[in-house]
C-alpha cells in the first residue's frame, strides 16, 4: 500500500494532465497559470521553511565527530572530520554537499551462521545517489536552453558534453540513461532491502515516482513521441518574460511533463526534498567542535539562575563535606584565618 | 533568528539562482524564428508537422542508408523524386542554411553535426 498509493497518485496526475491538455482552456491552465503558481509556492515555501528552521536555536555543539578531536599538540587532529576551526567546517560542508561523504560511510549489517553479526561497507547508495543528483543538475542546466535567449555559454557546453558520443539523432544524452538507472536503483533499494523497506513511507515513494514520471515523459518527448521544440520554447520564453502565449499543436506529452514538474515544484517545500536547503543547516555537519575551548550558553536559560560550578559548590558545603569525610579539592582554611572573621 | 546573516545571504543566493532566466533575459523573449520557405515548391517529403518535430530522424535514417549500406534509391513522394541527401536533396529547395536551418537551430541551441563532414555552404563562410 505504501508503494501502491503514491504510484496511483502519480498515474492520476498524468491522467489529469492528459485530459487537461485536451480540454478547451486546459493548455493555458497547465502551460501558463500552473507554472507561475507552482514556482511561487516553490520559492515562497522554500524561504518560509528555511526561516522557520532558522528560528530554532542550536545552542550547543553537536557535530558528528568522525575523527580525532583537537587535543594535545602531539596528537594529530582530524581537521575535517572533527573540525575545530571555521576553515575545517567549510571544507567539511563542501565535501558533504558536493561529494555526499555521509553516504560514503553507509554500512550494511548482515547476520551469518554462527550466529555472527557482520558489518561491511556499502557504497551503492553513495554511488547512485551521487549519479542521480549530478545527472539531475546537468538536466536542469540543459533545460535552461529553453528559458534563455541567447543561450549562455555554460548551457551549450553542458549540452555538448552530455551528447558527446553523438549517438543517434536527436543526440542521445548520457545523463538521460544514467538518471533512469540511478533512480531505478534508488527505488529498488527501498523495495528489496528489508530494513529500508520497513522504514519507507509514501512520502519516500511519491517523489521517486514523480521524478521517474518526469524523466520518462521527457525521454519520450525527446526520442520517441517528439514535440515541436520551437513552439515549446516560445511558450517557455513567454513564461520567463511575463508575456506567455501558447501556440497550437504542442503535443500532450509536453503538458504531462510540465504538469508533473509543476507538481514537483509545488510539493518541494513540504517534502523530504527540502534537504536541498536543509543540508546547509545540518548542525551535525556545520558546527565546529570547540566545546572544550569556548563556553556555549543556552539562549533560553533563565538569567536568574546563576551557574553553579563545582568550586562554588564546594565552597558552600566544604565544612559539611569535611565533616562527612568526603574528599575536597581545597581543605578547610586554618583556624587562624577564621578568628578575625569571628571577631 | 539564529545565524540570520548567513542564512539570509544563502537564501538570496538561492533566489538569484532560481530566477536566473527571469533576470537574464531582461523581459526579451528573443526573435521568433521564421525559416525561409522555398520558392515555387509547396510540398516536402513529409508533412509540415512531421518535418518540424522529426526531420532529424529522417535525415539520420537517410545518412545510415546511404553511407552504411550504399542504398541511394531515390525517395518518391507524390510523383516527385528526392535524393536521399542533405546537399542534393533537402538543400535543393531549402537553399540557404543561414535563413532556413540556423533560424530554429540557433533559437533552440541545437548544434547539428551535419557540418562536421559536409562543407558549409558558401553564404555562411
Amino acid at each position: 500500500m505504501r508503494i501502491l498509493y503514491p504510484f496511483i497518485a502519480v498515474l492520476a496526475l498524468v491522467l489529469i494532465a492528459l485530459v487537461g491538455a485536451n480540454l478547451p482552456g486546459g493548455q493555458a491552465l497547465i502551460g501558463v497559470v500552473l507554472p507561475y503558481v507552482a514556482f511561487l509556492i516553490f520559492l515562497g515555501g522554500f524561504v518560509a521553511k528555511i526561516l522557520g528552521w532558522a528560528k530554532s536555536p542550536v545552542p550547543f555543539r553537536i557535530p558528528t565527530t568522525c575523527g580525532q578531536e583537537k587535543s594535545l599538540s602531539w596528537i594529530p587532529q582530524n581537521c575535517i572530520d572533527n573540525p575545530s576551526t571555521r576553515g575545517g567546517v567549510v571544507i567539511r560542508m563542501i565535501l558533504e554537499i558536493f561529494l555526499f561523504r555521509s553516504l560514503f560511510r553507509n554500512t550494511k549489517t548482515e547476520i551469518h551462521d554462527g550466529p555472527k553479526l557482520v558489518y561491511g561497507s556499502s557504497k551503492y547508495l553513495w554511488l547512485f545517489g551521487l549519479l542521480f543528483h549530478y545527472c539531475f543538475l546537468t538536466i536542469v542546466i540543459r533545460h535552461l536552453r529553453l528559458f534563455t535567449t541567447p543561450v549562455p555559454f555554460f548551457v551549450s557546453v553542458t549540452e555538448y558534453l552530455d551528447g558527446f558520443f553523438q549517438v543517434g539523432l536527436p543526440v542521445l544524452y548520457q545523463t538521460d540513461i544514467i538518471f533512469v538507472l540511478a533512480i531505478t536503483f534508488l527505488f529498488l533499494r527501498r523495495v528489496i532491502m528489508p530494513q529500508v523497506r520497513y522504514i519507507s513511507l509514501p512520502a519516500d515513494y511519491f517523489p521517486l515516482f514523480l521524478i521517474m514520471g518526469i524523466a520518462i515523459t521527457g525521454i519520450l518527448m525527446r526520442y520517441f513521441l517528439r514535440a515541436d521544440i520551437v513552439s515549446i520554447k516560445q511558450l517557455t520564453m513567454g513564461l520567463v518574460t511575463f508575456s506567455p502565449s501558447i501556440k497550437e499543436g504542442i503535443s500532450s506529452v509536453f503538458f504531462i511533463h510540465l504538469f508533473l514538474v509543476c507538481v514537483l515544484l509545488a510539493y518541494f517545500p513540504f517534502s523530504k526534498l527540502m534537504h536541498l536547503g536543509g543540508v546547509f543547516l545540518s548542525p551535525t555537519r556545520n558546527m565546529t567542535n570547540n566545546s572544550r575551548m569556548v563556553r556555549h550558553e543556552n539562549p533560553w536559560n533563565d538569567p536568574n539562575i546563576k551557574p553553579h560550578s563545582y568550586a562554588h559548590y564546594e565552597d558552600e558545603f566544604r565544612e559539611f563535606m569535611v565533616e562527612a569525610g568526603l574528599p575536597v579539592d581545597k581543605g578547610l582554611p586554618p583556624s587562624a584565618d577564621e578568628d578575625p572573621a569571628e571577631k | 533568528m539564529y545565524d540570520g546573516g548567513k542564512i539570509i545571504t544563502g537564501l538570496i543566493i538561492f533566489i538569484v539562482f532560481m530566477t536566473f532566466p527571469i533576470w537574464y533575459n531582461h523581459g526579451n523573449a528573443g526573435n521568433i524564428p521564421k525559416p525561409e520557405k522555398p520558392q515555387g515548391v509547396t510540398q516536402c517529403v513529409k508533412d509540415t508537422a512531421y518535418m518540424r518535430s522529426s526531420h532529424m530522424v529522417l535525415i539520420n535514417e537517410w545518412r545510415d542508408e546511404v553511407i552504411r549500406t550504399g542504398n541511394r534509391t531515390k525517395v518518391t513522394v507524390q510523383g516527385k523524386e528526392y535524393d536521399k541527401s542533405l546537399m542534393l536533396g533537402c538543400m535543393k529547395c531549402h537553399i540557404n542554411k543561414k535563413k532556413f536551418c540556423d533560424e530554429c537551430h540557433l533559437y533552440t541551441s541545437v548544434n547539428p553535426y551535419c557540418w562536421d563532414c559536409h562543407f558549409l555552404p558558401k553564404e555562411t563562410i
